[in-house]
């Protein structure tokens, strides 16, 4: 790619930026949230057109105006969420998205090339299974069938290990290595750097749209990405002060609850959380963790067990009725929950708390208090947008992370429920949110945090709960030393 | 080769609003010509004819307001449903059931009590009939998650055919010679009109209010600002803890009560009794579904759009008159203005690029 600049109404996302990429070869693309990362990829993919600046293959000059020529020039790409049709089966999706695929008995011929393909990168995937039945690490490997099936040379792998277990990633990585040897080329884009810096051979660090800079990950180091990432220095250890534990705020007792595929997704939990003090879960995604923060914040009924907030039952109320009380929530899938994307920013700003006197008198809503609001959040959180009058669907996900967390701490809650609040979140951005919530844990407040992130975990939180198949395997202080089991834990196979 | 890329517009300005739906009238209108030419006649002639009938005499334009009255008061509470992704079809049974209310109201109280206040009782228990025909379909989606496009379509035939059995049987009228119909409504029930037009002024301002009150409950008022999370993002309604019940309740008691309004004034200010279904309203419900559309789901604009819908109708009287072409005539008008106002929508939403290539 030479020259490549696109502008999306006047602001750019990518300028000027020109890369090249060798057959077997594993190319790491950093960058903070909204620095141009997945543009450039869906101009390659072409998705997008580029304003200018031209792509070439093999030294002759293309033009991709569509998703179905990059796929016929060999690339191949898998998206941050996927794009599986869930009651189908592993072959048939793929059948689905294959070019070669016979119009009638679809499936007959490429069931032999699926057990190919999965027998020389060990990919160990039943093509019989329906997609919902794997886990995201599976799916993903689906994808990844899916774009070698086409003959992709090239695969653009978009924050692939976001979904993923560590276990997981480290199947990946093998993956990408066996791929690599056989001479397929890959973009990988991430901002995690260790991933980078273990997987890749080359670098490529955008900053607000254009190449802040490229080194061989053999030549650098963590500390040199992260300067050229966002362009200075990021704090990686926060400092969390030693504070006595204050009053139970939370005590959720033999709590039961039915998930949504009417099975039990939590089973008989019990357990307080306290003022001052960060209570993590860990565990891997789908073991109950939604579950239990859509209970305690009364989108999800309770059939069994009760949930008390300063002494008070709080169990199968509504969700408003449960704010009132003073417990905030920043949601675990933020575009689907937490925001209204058509609507504007300021109308988004208080989604949960348009009911408070504060912006309300009567029937009415006070809309100069409400922007007032809005702009002290865009403020205080380092929101960046256009201005308050903006949808807010058009904000990148970062931002539009911050201003809810922005929009649920602002009220001082006396409890926050917090679900992956940095997931997909950039180096700084990340350790904006952490220090935020430790803030809040200074302030008196008690903190409820969901996290698949262990170093954040670790970070964060002065006791730490493992979270299997709904149950709670332990419930250990930060310091205790049968924490070094946690990955045993996480994966069911221990409890204490 | 010609490829046609697509992609999302972001920010939509006013204008290019407000001139991608001046394009889609054009072409809509230009469709419209086809028909004619189909038909025989001189598409523009017919064309003329429709709006120097409606809007080009003193008579005509005093039509087209009479007509505009219910398109206004059902189309300003459908732009409220609408926001919330309600999608009322069902606006024709509301004010039919509007119209029985008002009916009953009149015909077995009316005797009994003075103008003033058999009037307004009228009127109340007009809006208690579209409202309650309205609220059938809120609690059977929230409740039981039925399709409100399905069950509010069914609930007009259902509707339609209770008030013809009421017509036909019971409520038929001693005055009628055998013809299916109650008697006329007693004087005092009967609304005033401004002299030497068929306006029936209570119900004309009425309507105006209403699109006023609607644009201020959208814009400015809590409810108004849960319906429209609810529209954009139920699941983000959920999360800020909205009663989805009550919500959908209370708008589409307000959509199905002005529809019943304006049912109140056909009876009251046109007919002066309950007729055939197809002689109370001659499909305002569904024309309506237009007019909210064409005033971009804003109350305050269908007192245009509603007036613009209103003389479609009075110009099709006057071509059906003038140059002999069937009634249905004008239901193809609207059709094809509704479909390419809707197109419009997706120009505006898409943007849309040629790229020419060897």
């Amino acid at each position: 790619m030479k020259g490549i600049s696109k502008s999306f109404h006047g602001i750019p996302a990518n300028r000027d930026i020109s890369f090249s990429i060798e057959s077997g070869e594993i190319l790491g693309l950093l960058g903070e949230n909204g620095a141009g990362k997945t543009t450039l990829m869906n101009i390659l993919y072409g998705l997008y057109q580029p304003d200018s600046g031209e792509i070439r293959i093999n030294e002759t000059q293309v033009r991709i105006n569509n998703p179905v020529e990059s796929i016929a020039n060999g690339i191949g790409m898998v998206h941050q969420h996927f794009m599986l049709i869930q009651n189908h089966s592993v072959l048939e999706n793929i059948a689905l998205s294959h070019k070669d695929t016979p119009f009638f008995f679809p499936n007959l011929r490429i069931r032999e090339k699926i057990e190919e393909f999965s027998k020389s990168f060990d990919f160990n995937i039943d093509p019989a299974k329906k997609i919902w039945q794997l886990s995201a690490g599976e799916q993903q490997r689906v994808e990844i069938i899916k774009a070698l099936l086409n003959g992709a040379d090239l695969l653009i792998l978009d924050e692939p290990t976001s979904v993923l277990t560590p276990q997981e990633i480290k199947e990946l990585i093998t993956i990408l290595k066996k791929m690599k040897t056989k001479g397929h080329m890959i973009i990988f884009i991430s901002h995690k750097l260790d991933e980078i810096m273990d997987i890749c051979d080359r670098v490529l660090v955008l900053q607000k749209g254009k190449i802040a800079g490229r080194a061989l990950t053999g030549d650098t180091d963590k500390k040199s990405l992260a300067r050229m990432m966002v362009g200075r220095e990021v704090v990686f250890n926060i400092k969390k002060e030693k504070l006595e534990r204050g009053r139970q705020i939370l005590s959720v007792e033999h709590l039961t609850v039915i998930g949504d595929k009417g099975f039990p997704a939590l089973k008989d939990i019990s357990f307080d959380v306290f003022e001052n003090e960060i209570f993590g879960v860990a565990g891997v995604s789908g073991n109950g963790q939604r579950e239990l923060a859509e209970a305690v914040t009364g989108i999800r009924t309770v059939r069994s067990g009760s949930i008390r907030i300063n002494d008070e039952d709080i169990t199968n109320t509504s969700p408003r009725h449960i704010y009132d009380q003073g417990v905030s929530h920043v949601p675990e899938e933020r575009i689907r929950f937490g925001i209204a994307p058509g609507l504007f920013l300021y109308d988004n700003a208080i989604l949960k708390q348009h009911h408070l006197k504060k912006f309300s008198r009567r029937y009415f809503l006070k809309y100069e208090e409400v922007k007032k609001h809005a702009k002290k959040i865009l403020n205080d959180f380092n929101v960046s947008a256009h201005s308050i009058n903006s949808r807010i669907g058009n904000l990148s996900g970062g931002n539009i992370q911050k201003l809810i967390l922005g929009r649920e701490i602002s009220e001082k809650p006396q409890l926050l429920v917090a679900s992956h609040p940095t997931y997909g979140l950039d180096v700084g951005a990340t350790e904006f949110m952490r220090n935020h919530l430790l803030e809040l844990r200074k302030t008196g407040s008690a903190v409820l945090l969901f996290s698949e992130d262990l170093e954040e975990i670790f970070e964060l939180c002065d006791r730490i709960a493992v979270i299997f198949d709904g149950e709670f395997m332990a419930i250990l202080d930060s310091g205790d030393n049968r924490l070094d089991d946690i990955g045993l834990m996480m994966a069911g196979s221990k409890k204490i | 080769m010609i490829k046609i890329l697509i992609s999302d517009r972001y920010e939509i300005s006013a204008f290019r609003s407000f001139m991608t739906n001046l394009i889609s009238l054009v072409s809509g209108l230009f469709m419209i010509g086809l028909v004619f030419l189909f038909l025989g006649v001189n598409p523009f002639y017919a064309v003329f004819k429709i709006f120097s009938g409606s809007f080009g005499s003193f008579y005509g334009f005093k039509e087209t307001l009479t007509k505009a009255i219910p398109l206004i008061l059902i189309g300003s509470g459908l732009t409220l449903a609408f926001r919330a992704k309600f999608w009322n079809i069902g606006a024709e049974g509301q004010l039919l059931m509007g119209a029985v209310f008002a009916s009953w109201t009149g015909l077995f109280l009316g005797n009994a009590l003075p103008s003033y206040m058999i009037v307004p009782l009228m009127f109340f228990s007009g809006f208690i009939g579209g409202a309650l025909w309205g609220m059938i379909p809120a609690i059977l989606k929230i409740r039981f998650s039925i399709n409100e496009v399905i069950s509010t379509l069914m609930l007009n035939y259902i509707c339609a055919d209770f008030l013809t059995m009421l017509i036909v049987g019971p409520w038929k009228g001693s005055t009628r010679f055998g013809f299916p119909g109650t008697d006329n409504l007693p004087e005092s029930a009967v609304l005033g009109l401004i002299p030497g037009s068929r306006i029936h002024y209570a119900t004309f301002i009425l309507s105006i209010l209403c699109a006023v009150i609607l644009c201020i409950v959208i814009y400015k008022t809590r409810f108004g600002y849960e319906a429209r999370v609810v529209g954009e993002n139920p699941d983000a309604g959920r999360y800020a803890g909205i009663d989805f019940l009550k919500t959908t309740l209370i708008l589409m008691i307000i959509s199905g009560g002005l529809a019943g309004l304006a049912g109140v004034g056909e009876i009251a200010g046109i007919h002066h009794y309950l007729g055939y279904p197809a002689a109370v309203s001659s499909g305002y419900g569904f024309t309506a579904i237009i007019v909210a559309w064409l005033a971009k789901l804003n109350p305050l604009l269908t007192l245009i759009s509603g007036i613009f819908f209103a003389g479609i109708l009075v110009g099709g009287d006057a071509i059906q008159i003038s140059l002999g072409l069937p009634a249905a005539t004008v239901n193809i008008v609207n059709g094809i203005l509704l479909i390419c106002l809707i197109m419009g929508e997706y120009f505006l939403k898409n943007k849309i690029t040629l790229r020419f290539s060897k």
